[in-house]
């Protein structure tokens, strides 16, 4: 049985429907995205998942439970790190991870082991007696990502892990959840950065406006929605316009965003090539691997962000 | 609700106020002292000179004051305690929200809440009525039995303000609330005179504010004198108080963190 499975899952807030009929499955062990612009619906998914908010319509099971029925149970067994930090910036590190681990129940010399191993792991052991309050962005994500962890939960949800970090705060977050996955805790993310998609999740869904538009793993995505590689040009300000046409045929697909031409290749080189022989001239030509963003892209018409 | 998920949200208070008590606690033994050093000695020698004592039952003004105002104080503790700390933890800091992420259910961590209020609430009364008797303003040992309508009162109005805040979407309303609520009902509710001093058409306005009943019985229990109306209803008033603002908050905390 998995893990978590949605059938129809919907969420509606009075006339708003921020999760609309969604079906997935996250299985044991897995490493799982839901990848989508702000206000996709990916938060609302997340907080059923947590049993912190009501079903409005469709099946949800969670670790084989039913979040109407035994909340407080899923819960136990559950890690959550929010989308917004809720530390308890008046207290210090350690007292974070006490008070959390008392609500579920632990008796106090195995929280104060799981303490110190826990900071360890989220490298924050010299930190242990001090305030929250003057922690970096990226150490207040660790201590919470430690907290969630101090019930040794078999599930761990992630709300935009990293959402207002600096890319070396990321890169460092990034690492400790690799480490997590590789102990065998299966991990459902969301975020809005295509990067941290395909660092992270072994499979994903995109969301957008409510709905699941695809799913599977990065690298299906990319091979099933875009090219190999994408041919990026930009062109004086006002000249873009005019030359679109003169692009036809040159690649699989052609997007025209605001500031840039991209075109969908399997053969960048050779492409810019051909836009060179056709006597263009942009201002500055750039081949790179095709990412999530231009699925994304393929699939709403849209960026991720704005 | 389950019990031992109540206990750990009053531990977790406990936890919490083993960082900040010290403010709070030098305001618990100081105000009481002033109020009783102002009101009671300096502004009572003046009352007791003059028409006080035929319209306070014989009594100093002392004794008449001190068991209003420890059941006043609660009052403000009970209120203050379920006011911004309830924002903060719905809209601030966020710490309902982690809580609740845990077993830790609405009811536990509202009543728990409000259980971690009634203990505070104790300590302060009982501080406050010995400041009382060291004042003399304690007629026997049974007086300290004070403590018990001071912590009802204080509950009542904690519990009124918990699903108050939790209901509100900003802070403005709580300024509001005691500008216009608390301080008032600090001032005429039978604190510093007897409500039958206010104008005719404001007596039963104040008989309706659970403060007047908790002063009714604590100076009834400082002082061993009668109440105005049977010591259970005065008590029935303010318990049915407590329990219908914790349902009403009860509803209130889901609408803002379960939905
Ligand atoms: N508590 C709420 N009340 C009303 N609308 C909400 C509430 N929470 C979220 N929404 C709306 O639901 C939609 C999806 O929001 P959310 O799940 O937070 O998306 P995401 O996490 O992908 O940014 C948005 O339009 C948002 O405004
Ligand atoms: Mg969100």
């Amino acid at each position: 049985m998995p893990l978590v499975e949605a059938r129809s899952l919907t969420k509606k807030f009075g006339d708003l429907t921020a999760v609309d009929a969604v079906d997935f499955e996250v299985a044991r062990g897995e490493s799982f995205g839901f990848l989508g612009p702000n206000g996709a619906g990916k938060t609302s998914a997340m907080r059923m998942i947590g049993a912190v908010s009501p079903v409005s319509d469709g099946y949800l099971q969670v670790l084989g439970m039913d979040p109407a029925v035994d909340g407080p149970e899923i819960r136990r067994r559950l890690g959550v790190v929010p989308q917004d930090d809720t530390l308890d910036t008046e207290l210090s590190v350690a007292e974070n991870l006490l008070i959390y681990g008392r609500y579920f129940d632990l008796p106090r010399p195995l929280i104060r082991e799981r303490i110190t191993e826990l900071l360890d792991f989220a490298q924050l052991s010299e930190r242990r007696d001090d305030k929250v309050e003057p922690l970096s962005g990226g150490m207040k994500r660790r201590l919470t990502i430690a907290r969630a962890l101090i019930n040794q939960p078999e599930l761990l949800i992630l709300d935009e892990p990293t959402t207002g970090l600096d890319p070396q705060a990321r890169h460092v977050l990034w690492d400790r959840l690799y480490r997590l996955k590789q102990q065998g805790v299966t991990l459902i993310v969301t975020t809005h950065y295509m990067d941290e998609a395909e660092q992270l999740c072994d499979r994903l869904v995109i969301m957008d406006k409510g709905k699941i538009v695809a799913e599977g793993s990065p690298r299906q995505l990319i091979e099933a929605y875009s090219t190999r590689e994408v041919l990026e040009m930009r062109f004086p300000v006002g000249v873009q316009e005019t030359i679109l046409d003169r692009l036809d045929g040159l690649a699989k697909r052609t997007e025209a965003l605001p500031d840039r031409v991209l075109l969908y290749t399997d053969n960048g080189d050779g492409t810019a090539a051909e836009v060179a022989k056709r006597g263009l001239q942009p201002e500055s030509v750039v081949v790179r691997r095709s990412t999530l963003e231009d699925v994304f892209l393929r699939l709403t018409g849209r960026t991720l962000v704005d | 609700m389950a019990i031992p998920a109540v206990v750990r949200v009053v531990e977790a208070h406990a936890l919490v106020y083993r960082r900040t008590w010290r403010g709070s606690v030098i305001s618990t033994f100081f105000s009481p002292v002033l109020y009783l050093l102002a009101m009671g000695v300096g502004l009572g020698s003046l009352v007791d000179a003059g028409a006080g004592p035929a319209d306070l039952g014989g009594l100093s003004y002392l004794a008449f004051l001190a068991p209003g105002l420890l059941v006043a104080t609660a009052m403000q503790t009970g209120a203050g305690d379920g006011s911004w700390p309830v924002m903060a933890g719905i809209k601030w800091t966020k710490t309902y929200h982690a809580t609740l992420a845990t077993p830790v259910g609405v009811r536990d961590l509202v009543v728990g809440h409000l259980g971690w209020v009634g203990l505070r609430l104790t300590f302060v009364s009982v501080v406050f009525v010995a400041i009382m008797a060291a004042f003399g303003a304690v007629e026997s040992w049974a007086g300290a039995m004070a403590v018990v309508p001071a912590v009802l009162t204080g509950l009542a109005f904690a519990a009124a303000t918990t699903a108050y805040a939790a209901y509100l979407d900003n802070d403005t309303g709580l300024s509001t609330l005691f500008r216009f609520g608390i301080v008032p009902m600090f001032l005429f509710s039978g604190t510093f005179f007897p409500i039958s001093q206010l104008p005719d058409w404001l007596e039963p306005l104040a008989s309706v504010v659970p403060l007047w009943h908790g002063v009714e019985l604590a100076r009834s229990l400082a002082l061993g004198i009668p109440t105005t109306w049977s010591p259970l209803i005065h008590v029935g008033y303010l318990l049915v108080w407590i329990v219908v603002s914790t349902l009403v908050g009860f509803r209130m905390f889901s609408r803002k963190l379960r939905q």
